[in-house]
């Protein structure tokens, strides 16, 4: 009985209960991510894989801004199937100026992570534009605004890669500086098709074949 | 919420599920939980009886966890009023974000709704705890146990082995916690079994218990890799969702709004009839839509994997997802029974409440045994 006249003290003690509460439920999470955070295979970058370039990041930021990664992944799991269906399985390296992670979990549509270089740019600019006519089976929603809107509209790139330089993304003083020069004249859409270009292109060229 | 809506309809994404508002509404969310955590601890200090109530452990737990995930997921750089990077990079993101995403759910639709079940249960049957004992035991199980289950999101993907593994035995653990508060709160109506056919408000509370066991063993059959390598991306997990969200949440919730609304007016319900209706549209609409998941994810699971004599893939993407059709449908059509059934639950209590005034309640007198001062009591 002396556990539960232990406990009757927790229960009627409100400090002792918050107290129990936070050691009891910071336990697992301790375990599980201080190793994970400080563990450096995780963040060695595979052989290609580079900060994204100003075009690339913008690209990206306009795939989040959409939500594509809602119905599609970027995670290539080890098995035959999904090595057959989509190429080399994914790995930890390719991920590691990836923030947030695109992983997904859910696959309404395919998966992306090695869609780089499957289809010609013409192909991804049409498909955007209007799915059905270039897959009649398609559900996914059509994205024309892409192709009316300046991809520096905005005019925070600069800001972007610093704040990512202060979380240790490798620019250079010359990347920075020319970034704005680098969005001049493209289109939303022209910089989402960049990032679906080079999306998993991080391995060594003989493992992608 | 309205503008946090807007937020994500304008594209301020931080893509990071169940967390996708970017840092401005993150940051006021922290500002409001912690109020909140002081508004509940403060009310809590204050009260006139010694011993906090089960009900109150599992809303303390939701409080504090909820803030501790919230608080480091949400950990980012802002670069612009709608827009910030991650702290954490790739798997070690995923890692800290299936963390967050996996018990968030648990202590807010497990933990806080097995709060609200600890109090209605006793209240509405009329009996006390099947085992105080067990409700200890479970309690601290269950926020133990929760918290290391999160990487099972990620079985097959990018982040160490072991994380994993230990995600997939601490989900097995976390059956016994989740059941045993189950059997303790069927065991509690099981003197009472006769109320339930009189009574929808009870029917619903017993019958989101099912729900909650149903899911709560789902899940841990889930995270074994070879079950996840067909259940994982599919429509397996918006069913698994649902069963919890609709079958457990939903009822549990419509069980207390029949309890509460008469109480609150001192009259009958307008229709018991009509409640009994919304009973079964419940009841029909969730089974039919995890039925429906179930069909859509297993079918698109082991298409996906299949493939032919010589390693060829047997099935193309597209062909594979054209042939949802049906289940989608199905799944519509549950949800729009489960809809009208909650539009005639609002309708009965609105019914109820029309032209009534809310009664004046007293605050029972406190045991003296229980007493925090005993001169008060006395």
């Amino acid at each position: 009985m002396s556990a539960l006249s232990l406990h009757k003290r927790i229960e009627e003690n409100t400090g002792l209960l918050i107290f129990g509460i936070l050691l009891v439920s910071s336990i697992g999470g301790l375990v599980q991510i201080l190793p994970v955070l400080n563990q450096e295979s995780l963040q060695e970058p595979t052989a290609n894989t580079k900060p994204y370039t100003a075009v690339e990041l913008t690209g990206r930021d306009i795939y989040i801004r959409e939500g594509c990664s809602v119905c599609h992944s970027q995670q290539i799991r080890p098995l035959i199937a999904e090595v057959e269906r989509y190429g080399p399985y994914s790995r930890a390296g390719e991920f590691v100026y990836d923030r947030p992670f695109l992983w997904g979990s859910k696959r309404t549509g395919p998966d992306l992570h090695r869609v780089g270089g499957k289809f010609s740019d013409d192909w991804h600019r049409v498909h955007l534009i209007d799915p059905r006519s270039v897959v009649p089976e398609s559900i996914m929603p059509g994205y024309p605004w892409l192709a009316r809107r300046n991809a520096n509209q905005a005019g925070d790139i600069v800001a972007k890669m610093k704040a990512l330089s202060i979380l240790g993304h490798p620019y250079t003083q010359e990347q920075i500086a020319t970034a704005e020069s680098e969005l001049e004249g493209l289109l939303e859409i022209d910089t989402l098709i960049v990032y679906l270009q080079m999306l998993g292109t991080g391995l060594d060229k003989e493992i992608i074949r | 919420m309205l503008l946090g809506g807007l937020s994500l309809l304008a594209g301020w994404n931080s893509t990071k599920e169940y967390a996708e508002l970017e840092w401005p509404f993150d940051i006021a969310i922290a500002v409001v939980w912690v109020l909140f955590g002081v508004v509940f601890f403060g009310t809590i200090a204050t009260r006139k009886i010694r011993p906090i109530y089960i009900s109150n452990w599992f809303y303390g737990a939701l409080i504090i966890v909820i803030a501790m995930l919230h608080i480091v997921n949400n950990l980012a750089i802002p670069v612009t009023i709608g827009k910030s990077y991650s702290l954490f990079a790739g798997a070690q993101d995923a890692v800290v974000q299936w963390w967050y995403g996996h018990n968030a759910v648990g202590f807010l639709l497990t933990g806080g709704f097995l709060g609200m079940m600890y109090y209605f249960l006793p209240k509405h049957s009329g009996r006390p705890i099947w085992s105080y004992r067990l409700s200890v035991v479970a309690f601290w199980a269950f926020t133990y146990s929760y918290i290391w289950a999160g990487p099972h999101h990620l079985h097959y993907s990018a982040i160490p082995e072991w994380v994993q593994s230990l995600a997939v035995v601490m989900s097995v653990i976390l059956l016994a916690p989740s059941w045993a508060t189950m059997i303790n709160g069927i065991m509690t109506v099981s003197t009472a079994w006769e109320k339930l056919k009189t009574d929808p408000a009870l029917k619903f509370i017993v019958l989101s218990l099912a729900f909650y066991g149903l899911a709560t063993f789902e899940g841990p059959m889930m995270s074994f890799p070879s079950v996840n390598v067909v259940s994982h991306f599919t429509d397996w997990t918006i069913g698994h969702v649902h069963s919890g969200a609709l079958g457990w949440n939903a009822m549990i919730t419509y069980g207390t709004f029949y309890f509460m609304v008469p109480r609150l007016v001192g009259a009958p319900l307008y229709s018991v009839r009509l409640a009994n209706i919304h009973f079964w549209m419940a009841l029909a609409g969730t089974m039919l839509y995890i039925v429906s998941m179930w069909g859509a994810g297993v079918s698109q699971g082991l298409l996906w994997l299949s493939v032919d004599e010589i390693g060829e893939l047997s099935f193309s993407f597209k062909d594979i997802m054209a042939s949802m059709q049906p289940f989608y449908a199905l799944r519509l059509i549950a949800g729009l029974i489960f809809l009208i059934g909650t539009c005639l639950m609002a309708f009965n209590l609105f019914k109820t409440l029309a032209g009534r005034h809310a009664v004046v309640v007293k605050a029972p007198p406190v045991d003296p045994a229980y007493a925090m001062v005993k001169e008060v009591a006395a």
